[in-house]
């Protein structure tokens, strides 16, 4: 039996890395006595596998993983003992069960993912949120009418251009925040800090002067009734839903 | 939400910001307006270091389960944040509640190796708190040192207020009772140092005056206080069952030295060899119950969620319970993918066969610490293990699949010849040989032999406190005889040889059997940039020997002299019930190169007995 986890990152443990929070996840799985599966062999690892890893300093209300269970659990029972034994800062959201189809683990069906962007009045604090100058939303509206967004990229081994239109598949500049959806996953993946570099690029600004805050709000995958070149296809609810989504409680 | 004391700004700047956020499950928080004690506890050293150290686990636990107290962690700033600290002028602060050092009532600094000592002043002035103790004013934390060096206080008798002689669960109640009194009646800080140092255990190192002799060794060491004893008694739990131990050990977000249940199951080791100092300030013999720690090994695992659980103690195979304890976790948690790790157990055939049982063979390699190549040179240091022992256990760990050793030794023994130098690499190709004689087909390919040296600093209260040390240049020809002669071994491409830093080993020298007067040395040291000097990318002996140059302080002095036997050292003030007359009859027997036998097969009369329980009296009620 396989299910599917939810939780949300805050506060201070945004300084946590990815591989930091994958170690203290198994640590979890003991101390709430969670019936986790283990790997065959001399030195057994649990089954776990996370769908989407987060930057240092990003926080997160939809951050996913995928467990094999040895027997059920139900999800109210699993959420509890998980949330006894947590540190501030990581609150699991929801337990559910999830389909044993390999190909519809978390890391494989992700798709896209959104975000919230804040402006900070300073790097010294994301707490400090300033107001988004109102002349964004129409450079958004040019940024985003461009043929091409080129970005350089780069990877492990090199750098290359990028073009980044096609995985921005929605943004919008309000008040406050500036909310973005982009591809994610292991096809293509779009970080969100390298879009507002191109942003405020366009815009002519410097990053430096324009310190922001980066939250994941929910993970996607393809939903599979809508068709990949469906107009729907990279609309939020429709052809793009969240994980979440996929799986249903244990009752 | 608690708040940090460094900004975003900061915390995505450093390496590993995890290191000081704190908020780690099982980390105590408290309302500090409703404690009447504030208590930093610090590990000079970083974060995943001073994570690793059972010791202040213990002593966190012990604190906070008194109401009255909040203990808190504080770590060495990394020299990154160590360097925007000091830009920035940001208070060193605790890890809990995220506040200053400086607004606590104590700062207990664990002094676990010489080489921390420049971040002891580091901390310090971090924390914006004076470092010399003569210095302080009212709002100033007590400055209060423990730990094994703190047994040779004497070169940081000028940065601490108070030391604490022996293990921590004793006499904190007692000092913290009388720190609170004291506070209510408005005392001074004078006051309340008076009244400690009627505490057993508790040295105030101002009470004290040294004078010396024109050769520069010490002439008298006397109290200037009424208040002050003239020694100062090792203070020790005789019942280590029924005291305080986590239940509940800090878990660390990120992964540090130690990331594992610590189960400490005896404490102090029978084997008095005469270079290890653990081995005498931790006598007499004390272990745990069975039953207890059974019970402390499932609470522990339960409440921290850890993978692994590792079982502490100088010398495991000495534990009288240790089958059963060993059956028991293998039962319990083999199967729950927990893993199992037995340092310093002896290698024979019941630690091959549990080592088969807990670890994969064909991944993990045997350790072995002869300490010393020849068999004179092991009955000099009395080292019981013999060649013949060490074959053995090799030739069975061989035959069971293992083909990985690992030798430690240590160059620079009392009588060391060049003999001894060269029995290092035959001990290691013995070893090889043994492995060969196994016919082709029956072993797994190539066998692996790691030998590495250090080089031997003799410390305070041991047999070899009299010793001499060798100038740096000495010890790195040392170190070339056994590299040299590891060439000429018939099995030489299945052999490595490693040695340890020399540079190092002379400081370490110098501060272990140092007197007051290297202190100045300390704070020059520090005041030219040395942090961090137990991390070889960090130290800098350039500057160490700028601050010799500039104080007149002769390492010389220190390290390249064998002490008389009447000399008073700077730590004879110390009572730790081993007597100095023992010590030196040991001395004398290392000499003639004769063996004494561990404490169960034979009372030596060491001293340990006064305290009224351990090995000292097994069997005899």
């Amino acid at each position: 039996m396989k299910a599917r986890i939810k939780f949300r990152k805050y506060g201070v443990m945004k300084f946590i890395g990815h591989l930091d929070v994958m170690r203290y996840f198994q640590k979890v799985m003991r101390r709430g006595e969670i019936p986790i599966a283990f790997t065959g062999g001399y030195s057994p690892h649990m089954i776990m596998s996370f769908a989407q890893p987060l930057g240092v300093g990003v926080t997160s209300d939809g951050e996913y993983f995928d467990i094999e269970l040895t027997e059920s659990i139900t999800s109210k029972r699993a959420v509890t003992q998980m949330n006894k034994v947590m540190a501030e800062g990581i609150e699991v959201v929801s337990f559910v069960e999830i389909p044993e189809d390999k190909k519809q683990s978390g890391m494989t069906i992700t798709a896209a993912a959104d975000y919230r962007v804040t402006l900070s009045e300073s790097a010294k604090s994301a707490e400090t949120i300033r107001r988004i100058p109102s002349l964004w939303k129409e450079k958004a509206a040019n940024f985003l009418s461009q043929e091409k967004i080129t970005v350089v990229k780069a990877t492990k081994r090199s750098e290359k251009e990028v073009d980044i239109k096609p995985m921005i598949y929605d943004m919008q500049v309000g008040e406050k925040e500036i909310y973005l959806f982009l591809a994610a996953g292991s096809e293509n993946n779009l970080k969100p800090d390298l879009v507002m570099s191109a942003f405020l690029d366009f815009m002519g600004k410097d990053k430096d002067k324009n310190p922001m805050h980066f939250h994941r709000m929910d993970v996607y995958a393809k939903n599979p009734k809508v068709p990949a070149d469906s107009k729907e296809a990279h609309v939020r609810g429709k052809g793009l839903v969240t994980l979440e989504s996929l799986g249903r409680e244990i009752i | 939400m608690r708040k940090l004391a460094l900004n975003d700004e900061i915390l995505l700047k450093i390496e590993k910001p995890a290191r000081y956020i704190g908020g780690e499950v099982n980390s105590v928080m408290k309302d500090s307006e409703k404690v009447d004690i504030r208590f930093a506890m610090c590990f000079p050293d970083v974060y995943e270091i001073g994570m690793s150290h059972l010791g202040i686990q213990i002593l966190y636990d012990m604190f906070n389960r008194w109401e009255d107290v909040w203990c808190e962690r504080v770590y060495s700033p990394w020299v990154d944040l160590d360097k925007i600290m000091r830009e920035e002028q940001i208070p060193l602060f605790a890890l809990e509640s995220q506040d200053p050092v400086k607004d606590f009532d104590f700062l207990g600094i664990t002094l676990q190796y010489e080489m921390c000592y420049t971040n002891v002043l580091q901390v310090l002035e971090l924390a914006g708190i004076p470092l010399m103790a003569k210095e302080r004013k009212k709002q100033d934390p007590i400055v209060i040192g423990g730990g094994p060096c703190a047994y040779n206080p004497e070169p940081l008798a000028d940065f601490f207020d108070l030391f604490y002689i022996g293990e921590g669960e004793t006499v904190y109640r007692q000092l913290l009772d009388l720190y609170k009194e004291n506070k209510n009646h408005n005392g001074t800080r004078q006051e309340f140092f008076e009244r400690a140092a009627a505490v057993p255990g508790i040295y105030v190192p101002s009470f004290y005056d040294a004078a010396y002799h024109e050769d520069g060794t010490l002439a008298s060491f006397a109290p200037n206080n009424t208040f002050a004893p003239e020694t100062v008694k090792k203070q020790i739990a005789v019942d280590v069952t029924d005291t305080y131990y986590p239940r509940k050990p800090v878990v660390p977000f990120m992964k540090v030295t130690q990331d594992r249940v610590v189960l400490e199951i005896q404490r102090g080791c029978i084997r008095g060899c005469r270079f290890c100092q653990a081995g005498m300030l931790y006598r007499p013999t004390r272990e745990r119950d069975v039953k207890m720690l059974k019970e402390y090994a499932c609470q522990m695992l339960q409440n921290t969620g850890h993978e692994e659980i590792s079982l502490s103690s100088l010398s495991s195979s000495d534990y009288s319970q240790l089958k059963e304890l060993v059956t028991f976790l293998i039962d319990e948690f083999k199967g729950k993918g927990i893993n199992i790790s037995l340092p310093s157990l002896r290698i024979d055939a019941f630690s091959l066969d549990v080592m088969e049982k807990v670890q994969d063979v064909r991944k993990s390699s045997l350790t072995f610490a002869p300490e010393a190549g020849s068999q004179r040179m092991r009955n000099v240091i009395n080292k019981g293990l013999t060649e013949d022992e060490i074959l053995e256990g090799a030739g069975q760990a061989f035959e069971g699949g293992w083909n990985k050793v690992k030798l430690y030794f240590m160059l620079g023994l009392p009588t060391e010849t060049e003999e001894d130098m060269r029995a290092i690499p035959e001990l290691a190709d013995k070893i090889a040989r043994r492995y060969y004689e196994i016919p082709k087909d029956q072993r797994n390919g190539k066998c692996q032999i790691t030998a590495s040296t250090s080089f031997f600093i003799p410390k305070p209260f041991t047999p070899f406190q009299w010793a001499r040390m060798y100038s740096n240049e000495e010890y790195i020809s040392r170190a070339a005889i056994v590299k040299h002669a590891f060439h000429d071994q018939l099995n030489r491409k299945s052999l490595k040889y490693n040695w340890h830093d020399a540079e190092i080993t002379v400081l370490e020298g110098v501060f272990a059997r140092g007197d007051r007067r290297v202190g100045k040395v300390l704070l020059e040291a520090y005041r030219l940039g040395c942090i961090y000097d137990a991390w070889t990318e960090v130290f800098d002996y350039g500057k160490w020997l700028k601050a010799f140059e500039n104080t007149g302080a002769d390492m010389a002095f220190y390290n390249e002299r064998e002490r008389k036997a009447d000399e008073l050292f700077p730590w004879d003030f110390i009572d730790i019930g081993v007597t100095k007359e023992f010590l030196r009859r040991e001395w004398e027997r290392a000499m003639k190169g004769e063996v004494t036998p561990n404490c169960r097969e034979q009372c030596s009369g060491c001293g340990a007995a006064k305290f009224g329980g351990g090995v000292c009296y097994e069997g005899k009620n």
